[in-house]
């Protein structure tokens, strides 16, 4: 790899101007993705590389009004990590703290992995559950979209030339809720999810459902939500059945395709299983249970 | 396309002017001849490559070189000091750690990471902080005691550099 033209904006307006100049430049931040994609062959190195791992005030990970903001720079060490997330957003730790390995998370940063739009991301679902908005900068402006709505496909977003992921901003769930990530992997460390689950389960003072919902994850061409799967917990007891029964349901949205990781019908039947223990963890949770993070060492995967 | 930039490599500043294409590791091994940072898989699963920068894991196949400008990069060949072998390096081959050596120095500076932030970690940590290192003479056993071993918190004294 030569490479081309290597830019270092000093500000995220600079970043903009730049990538509004400059036809096919690529925004690098961790460059986990970037710099191994080439190495695969899915694609070469953009003949314009603007570096913006360094720009000020762009790793925050905070609060505001009751919902969580992290800054696109923010890396997937530093969220697993923080309380903030963990208390309220514990999906979010879950998911955080299995991507890749200690080096892939120090590196790796949640702008680049909202970008890169795999279906396999694991923190995909649990900011699909949330009802995340990514927010979005260009030279024009800014504007925030719904994440259901910002993936289109297998790595691709309807982020327009010329715009940034500038944070991601995550309602905080209601009082009573706990929340879930689980996946399926055959090791535990530089693993992608052979399918995912992520679960939001909020309980009503009687101990019923109140509201539930259920993302999925690398079973579609973008992490997709389940509402069959969500309208068959509401009203009811968190029972083991129950939630058995709303993991079953699943497959209203879950198509999966056969690959080098699974089989269509072998991520079928797994995606139930994967459904049914990220419920059941979201609903302990709600109910005040802790269930150390990740979620994934307790009732999942490897052990 | 050129670029200049200065790589802080175990506190010794290198102006470089590289291409922007160029990994880190490439850079450690071809211009600056430090090639304890080894390409195993040249795609970020084996870490053999593993490299500190501002003292944080990172795997120097796939970082872009100029994007370590300014900042301190840390490779096995800095662990030693004043010709003394590092306390992880001591106990790699006190504890049998050490087969053919090719993950070794990817081992030591995954290692490190941990015990710069945990110094008593628990084994499951040891583990899990070298899950992106790879050893093929499948050595792990011996590799996670002799991290134990090194611990500071687990000897209860000081034992490395300050």
């Amino acid at each position: 790899m030569s490479g081309g033209t290597y830019l270092q904006p000093a500000s995220v307006d600079e970043a903009l101007a730049l990538l509004a100049e400059h036809d096919g430049a690529a925004l690098v931040a961790g460059g986990t993705d970037l710099v191994v994609g080439t190495r695969q062959g899915k694609r070469t190195l953009p003949e314009t590389l603007v570096a913006i791992h360094r720009l000020p005030d762009l790793d925050g990970i905070g609060e505001e009004g009751g919902a969580l903001v992290l800054g696109a720079l923010a890396t997937h060490d530093a969220i697993e990590r923080s309380d903030l997330v963990r208390s309220r957003w514990t999906a979010l730790a879950d998911a955080s703290a299995i991507v890749g390995s200690p080096a892939t998370r120090h590196v790796g940063t949640i702008g680049g992995n909202l970008a890169n739009a795999s279906p396999a991301m694991e923190t995909g679902a649990p900011f699909v559950v949330f009802g995340a908005e990514v927010e979005l900068r260009s030279s024009d402006g800014s504007r925030s979209v719904a994440v259901e709505s910002f993936w289109s496909g297998p790595g691709r977003t309807t982020a327009a030339r010329g715009e940034m992921v500038t944070g991601v901003r995550v309602p905080g769930p209601a009082d009573g809720s706990g929340s879930a990530y689980v996946r399926l992997e055959f090791r535990r460390s530089m693993e992608i999810a052979v399918v995912g689950a992520a679960a939001l389960v909020t309980l009503a003072d009687d101990g019923t459902v109140a509201d539930a919902r259920v993302a999925l994850t690398a079973v579609a061409p973008t992490i997709v939500r389940s509402p069959a799967a969500e309208a068959a917990l509401r009203g009811k007891r968190p029972t083991d059945d129950a939630i058995a029964t709303a993991a079953s349901a699943v497959h209203d949205t879950a198509a999966p395709i056969s690959d080098v990781r699974g089989s269509d019908g072998y991520r079928k039947a797994m995606i139930e299983v994967i459904a049914r223990r990220a419920i059941d963890v979201a609903a302990r949770r709600a109910a005040g249970e802790h269930v150390p993070v990740p979620a994934t060492m307790t009732v999942g995967g490897t052990r | 396309m050129s670029h200049a930039c200065t790589l802080s490599v175990n506190g010794i500043a290198y102006p470089l002017e590289l291409d922007a294409g160029r990994t880190l590791l490439t850079v450690l091994r071809g211009e600056l001849g430090l090639t304890g940072a080894k390409e195993g898989c040249d795609d970020s699963e084996c870490g053999a490559c593993m490299v500190l920068v501002d003292g944080r894991p990172v795997n120097s196949c796939s970082y872009l070189a100029l994007q370590a400008d300014g900042r301190e990069i840390t490779t096995v060949e800095g662990l030693a000091k004043n010709g003394e072998l590092h306390p992880l390096q001591q106990a790699f081959l006190d504890e049998g750690g050490v087969q053919c050596g090719f993950c070794t120095p990817g081992m030591l500076i995954s290692a490190e990471a941990l015990l710069t932030r945990n110094p008593d970690p628990s084994e499951e940590e040891v583990r899990l902080a070298l899950g992106g290192n790879l050893c093929r003479c499948t050595g792990y056993q011996k590799i996670a005691r002799a991290v134990l071993a090194a611990a500071p918190g687990a000897t209860g004294q000081p034992t490395r550099p300050a």
